[in-house]
């Protein structure tokens, strides 16, 4: 039987990214469609009636939502290539900081960026509170990466594709807003790291063009905190 | 393997703590159960989860081991000659682990805004677990397959992510009046919950409601006594 895999993506998303990163890796023919958020498709809509998010992988018609979910399926269903090692603790391990990228980092970051605006008093000690929050999260992820290339040792793994915030969209962000997060005095394994990531192939390939990702942050979420 | 090889830091009333302690009663592990006190956070709990400071904790051998239902993944892992608690089929371990997520990330924040919302936000916050529990009544239709829980034949690990929220969910119908599992709407999930509360690697760390009503209560004097939060 022909395999038909669909992503339905959006071509900013780290979420939806991590998807195509993990079937590239692992060699997996599939059909992008791009969703227009403010126009969410029929499609999409029958996909994931829960959510009505991307990205949503179908496979032969059966549809997995939350990226997380979907790149355990990935890693389940097509085996080349394995993305978590087979240690449980270590696969614990992953699934742990791939938890807390999504569940504690993205928003700090975000705040740390473009936060709510406050009175001008108050605006620089809370841009201060949100830089320091991002900094602490960061450390738990450059003491994670220790002397290893990847997060998931010699090659790219489920972390590593987790951690696509950290890896490329941080430093978009950054850049859009001009704050300053993940700096190489401080975090200098994390920024190895992130060099290294965005020059795998099957992660490169997928990363959206910063130009024009900084032009739609900007003109989303304003010019930003930091910015003088 | 000795008891004191495994090892689990926890409250009695927190549904997260239940979830490895079902899962581990499921494979027929002893394991000891370290009681934090309430209001405090042990040595223990700090060195082993530095990052959230979260119980539960599983601590086996050495290694810690945190977040609740990545503790009952690795259970299912670890201790493979006890039924398993993750259907084989990939797509099925997928549909089990999405609605675990939801149930979290979704329904239960609904349940925690009813605790302490007011007028209209508490009338929201109802319709959004109605709605759930309507949601999950389906799921249940599609995961059961007719059988008796959501893993089919044997408590599974969605069985296991919602189940631990019963105990809360009877004391918020206590507590606001309302019937939430109800015969009409969710015949389903009302026979589903006896079942599993019925269950023998659930029934022994279940708490009584009344029990966990007397708490809530001791919960709320103490978020209302509380300082504001600071974020």
């Amino acid at each position: 039987m022909a395999e038909e895999v669909l992503v339905f993506g959006a071509w900013g998303s780290p979420f939806s990214r991590r998807v195509e990163m993990a079937l590239k890796l692992k060699g997996i023919e599939y059909k992008y469609i791009e969703e227009d958020l403010t126009n969410k498709s029929p499609s999409l809509l029958k996909y994931n009636p829960v959510h009505k998010k991307i990205p949503v992988l179908v496979h032969n018609g059966k549809p997995v939502a939350e990226s997380l979910v979907i790149l355990e399926y990935i890693d389940e269903t097509w085996k080349d290539h394995p993305i978590l090692p087979k240690d449980p603790y270590e696969r614990a391990n992953a699934r742990f900081w791939a938890k807390f990228i999504d569940e504690k980092c993205l928003s700090a970051i975000f705040k740390a960026c473009w936060g709510e605006h406050y009175e001008h008093e108050k605006a620089e000690k809370e841009h201060e509170k949100a830089v320091k929050e991002v900094s602490e999260l960061l450390q738990f992820l450059e003491n994670e990466l220790k002397e290893k290339r990847y997060f998931g040792g010699e090659t790219v793994g489920l972390l590593d594709i987790a951690a696509n915030i950290i890896g490329y969209w941080l430093g978009v962000f950054e850049e859009a807003s001009g704050a300053e997060l993940l700096t190489r005095e401080k975090f200098p394994k994390l920024c190895n790291w992130a060099n290294e990531f965005v020059c795998v192939t099957a992660i490169k390939e997928n990363l959206p063009a910063r130009d024009k990702l900084i032009a739609y942050l900007r003109n989303r979420f304003g010019a930003g905190n930091a910015s003088k | 393997m000795a008891k004191n090889d495994v090892k689990v830091l926890g409250a009695w009333p927190s549904p997260y703590v239940m979830r490895p302690r079902i899962a581990l009663n499921i494979k027929s592990v002893n394991y000891e159960f370290l009681e934090e006190t309430f209001g405090s956070k042990s040595e223990l709990l700090l060195q082993s989860n530095p990052v959230h400071k979260k119980i539960p904790v599983l601590i086996h051998g050495d290694k810690p081991i945190c977040e609740s239902m990545i503790i009952v993944e690795y259970i299912d892992e670890v201790w493979t000659s006890g039924p398993s608690i993750l259907p084989s089929d990939p797509y099925d371990r997928a549909i089990q682990r999405f609605w675990a997520a939801y149930v979290d990330e979704k329904w239960f924040a609904a349940m925690r805004g009813l605790r302490s919302a007011q007028g209209e936000e508490r009338k929201a916050f109802l319709d959004q677990v109605t709605e759930g529990l309507a949601l999950l009544e389906e799921a249940f239709g599609k995961c059961s397959k007719g059988k008796a829980f959501f893993g089919g034949d044997r408590i599974g690990l969605l069985d296991i992510a919602f189940g631990s929220f019963l105990g809360w969910l009877k004391v918020t119908e206590k507590v606001n009046g309302v019937k939430l599992l109800d015969e009409a709407k969710t015949p389903g999930l009302v026979k589903w919950a006896e079942r599993f509360c019925a269950d023998a690697a659930v029934k022994s760390v279940m708490p009584e409601t009344e029990k966990l009503l007397e708490f809530s209560k001791v919960l709320a004097a103490k978020m209302k006594g509380a300082p504001p939060p600071k974020n």
